[in-house]
């Protein structure tokens, strides 16, 4: 059982290449941290450091309590889950899970002991005497799975271990997963591009872009009060809708420290269809462009009638002027339609003109 | 997609293998068949006539002390070559896998020995290591070594498995860093952190997941050991002093060519060829098993 934390951490390429930018994030002990941003922005690079894969070029990565910079990935007690499984494809299922136990120099009664607990643990039981090759790729998640938690680390490591099965079986390991670490209750640290994936697994949210984190905290905080245009954008789906403050028809309907603003949020669901327009609330007309069903709520997608520069560069981007609203069950306007939709004043999100404050009204 | 060309004409398509055809059987069935048939005759001392004597060359062959000791000396040279020209060229492919600055250069000048032929390699050895011209030869006998392959047999020996396994490593190194770059970099990475030290990684990891390789070297290096060390030796020792360095390879020619008993020396290239028709079968049908761990 350990705490991780991160002081300052920076990696540098050869090249000046600077991948990671001082990241600051500590994981008490027992917490599911997940570390997540669009591909590139440094997340996988900075579990790897925890590892001991890449080194450190600055700052300190402590492992309960002992600064781990430059101890070797086995001296640092913990279990790593690859993209790829990274299985021992010569060696049975049975014998990739021993194998880092017989280096550490187990017994080999108690090694016996520990597969297959945690073969028993993870279904593995009938499969032990197989290779790799020979199990469906659920199967071998679990495999991987199996090999660190019969080491009994002090963290779990896991880099995107579920960006290769199928929607379906994602879902279901993703429960497992979480359900495994509440039980061992073992300090796991987790990289994932999925913002659903993150959402549900994290205690401790990390938001990363371009080598940075933007916001740390509780998945549900994260949400209700994303602290940068990136975060809006990338936490929730569909995207929060982000519009300039400086279009008339916006700009009319702020007041107070509203007006100060130069990014203006509202996330699909806030929006509800109405002739109203709520005390300090923003109302929209809109033209319907298209409409997405899905079974318990439906996305109509809607221009603007002024065409604007859309403000932020974020993922998930819309084209200039189109706002997504969310309306739950099947109803919906008919494409063409001309709608009016509203947002109350406690669902607006206010940003810096350049994205990178939230400004609280 | 039709994968199967259709002709017209019956004749097409026997006229389109024919050139390949007649290539293999003039060059490989013709001399193949004449070589049998050599075997089975005795030429008198003056080479102007020959009897059909059965398998009487075989039988002498067999009763010869020399050709086993050929056969012997074969199998050291191939199996010392083979040997130590995989092992050099394995631990040169893990160290060249490393992902380091000018890896492109140094991998290429790795590869390039190979683009030498084998007499050149054995002319440049020779410079390196004849007893009265070699540059290093001067050195071993300023460290106290008494240096003369040219009469010691030994050293002869220990010069063309020199030569030889030289010349094999860049080969081998090719199909080395090919294999280590197939495996996923993760799994090696996975056994940093599942506690193994690089040595235990190396025997436990990097060396049964590149058995399939190993083997296939194995029995290439073999085949050249056996046959391609023709040129090497010839340049280098002539297969002396006395009979040291003299193969089985090097033994058809000297037989045959050197000493005119071209019924003896057909037989022995028959023997060659059954024990290289063996070889390659052994490679394909290792090679047909795709997967092996």
């Amino acid at each position: 059982m350990a705490n991780v934390t991160l002081r300052n951490v920076r990696k540098t390429y050869t090249g000046g290449f600077e991948a990671i930018k001082g990241v600051n994030v500590d994981v008490a002990d027992g917490q599911f941290c997940v570390l997540v941003g669009p591909s590139g922005c440094g997340k996988s690079t900075l579990l790897r450091m925890v590892a001991g894969l890449e080194t450190v070029t600055g700052g300190e990565i402590d492992i309960g309590g002992r600064v781990v910079n430059q101890i070797e990935p086995a001296d640092r007690d913990i279990a790593m889950v690859f993209q790829n499984y990274a299985l021992y494809p010569h060696m049975s299922v049975y014998n990739n899970m021993a194998y880092g136990l017989r280096n550490r120099g187990m017994a080999e009664t108690e090694v016996k002991s520990r597969v297959e607990e945690a073969a028993r643990v993870l279904e593995l039981t009938s499969m032990l005497e197989r290779k790799p090759r020979q199990l469906s790729g659920g199967q071998r998640q679990r495999v991987a799975m199996g090999r660190a938690i019969v080491r009994q680390p002090k963290v779990f490591l896991f880099d995107e271990p579920l960006s290769n099965l199928d929607a379906k079986l994602r879902i279901a390991m993703r429960v497992e997963i979480r359900k495994l670490q509440r039980r061992l209750n073992t300090t796991s640290i987790y990289v994932t591009h999925d913002q659903l994936e993150a959402m549900t697994l994290a205690d401790v949210l990390v938001v990363m872009n371009g080598g940075q984190v933007e916001q740390v905290g509780n998945p549900l905080a994260i949400y209700e009060k994303p602290a940068t245009t990136f975060v809006a954008s990338f936490i929730g789906a569909p995207p929060m809708n982000l519009m300039s403050t400086r279009a008339d028809e916006i700009k009319s309907q702020l007041n107070g420290a509203a007006t100060e603003a130069g990014i203006l949020g509202i996330r699909p669901e806030d929006f509800v269809i109405t002739d109203q327009t709520p005390a300090g609330g923003v109302a929209l007309p809109l033209t319907v462009e298209a409409i997405e069903r899905v079974g318990a709520e439906t996305f109509i997608y809607g221009s603007r009638e002024q065409e604007e520069q859309r403000v932020a560069a974020t993922p998930g981007e819309l084209p200039p002027g189109e706002v997504i609203v969310r309306i739950p069950g099947t109803e919906a306007p008919a494409i063409g339609a001309r709608i009016r939709v509203a947002a109350i004043r406690p669902k607006l999100h206010l940003f810096s003109g350049d994205g990178r404050t939230r400004l609280e009204a | 997609m039709q994968k199967q060309a259709i002709f017209q004409s019956k004749l097409l398509p026997y006229a389109l293998v024919a050139p390949q055809l007649a290539i293999v059987l003039i060059f490989f069935y013709w001399p193949a068949l004449q070589a049998v048939i050599q075997s089975f005759l005795l030429q008198d001392a003056f080479g102007l006539s020959s009897t059909f004597v059965w398998f009487e060359n075989y039988i002498e062959l067999f009763k010869d002390p020399a050709y086993f000791e050929a056969i012997v000396r074969t199998f050291f040279f191939s199996f010392a070559i083979a040997v130590s020209s995989l092992s050099f060229a394995l631990l040169l492919a893990v160290m060249a896998d490393k992902p380091l600055r000018g890896s492109m250069l140094y991998r290429t000048l790795l590869i390039w020995p190979y683009a030498v032929a084998p007499p050149v390699v054995g002319v440049l050895w020779i410079f390196m290591l004849h007893p009265s011209l070699g540059v290093l030869s001067r050195y071993l006998r300023g460290m106290g070594v008494d240096w003369n392959p040219l009469l010691d047999g030994d050293q002869a020996a220990a010069l063309i498995i020199l030569a030889a396994a030289w010349k094999q490593i860049s080969y081998n190194f090719l199909f080395f860093l090919a294999g280590l770059q197939a495996i996923p970099k993760s799994v090696f990475e996975a056994a940093a952190i599942d506690g193994a030290r690089p040595m235990r990684r190396f025997w436990t990891v990097t060396f049964p997941l590149l058995s399939p390789t190993i083997f296939f070297l194995l029995v290439v290096n073999i085949v050249y050991a056996f046959f391609d060390t023709f040129g090497i030796i010839d340049t280098m020792t002539r297969g002396g002093p006395g009979t040291s360095t003299v193969t089985l390879v090097y033994k058809v020619y000297s037989d045959g060519l050197l000493g005119g008993n071209l019924g003896s020396s057909a037989a022995q290239s028959v023997i060659l060829m059954v024990m290289v028709i063996v070889l390659t079968g052994i490679q394909f049908r290792f090679v047909e098993r795709k997967v092996t761990y």
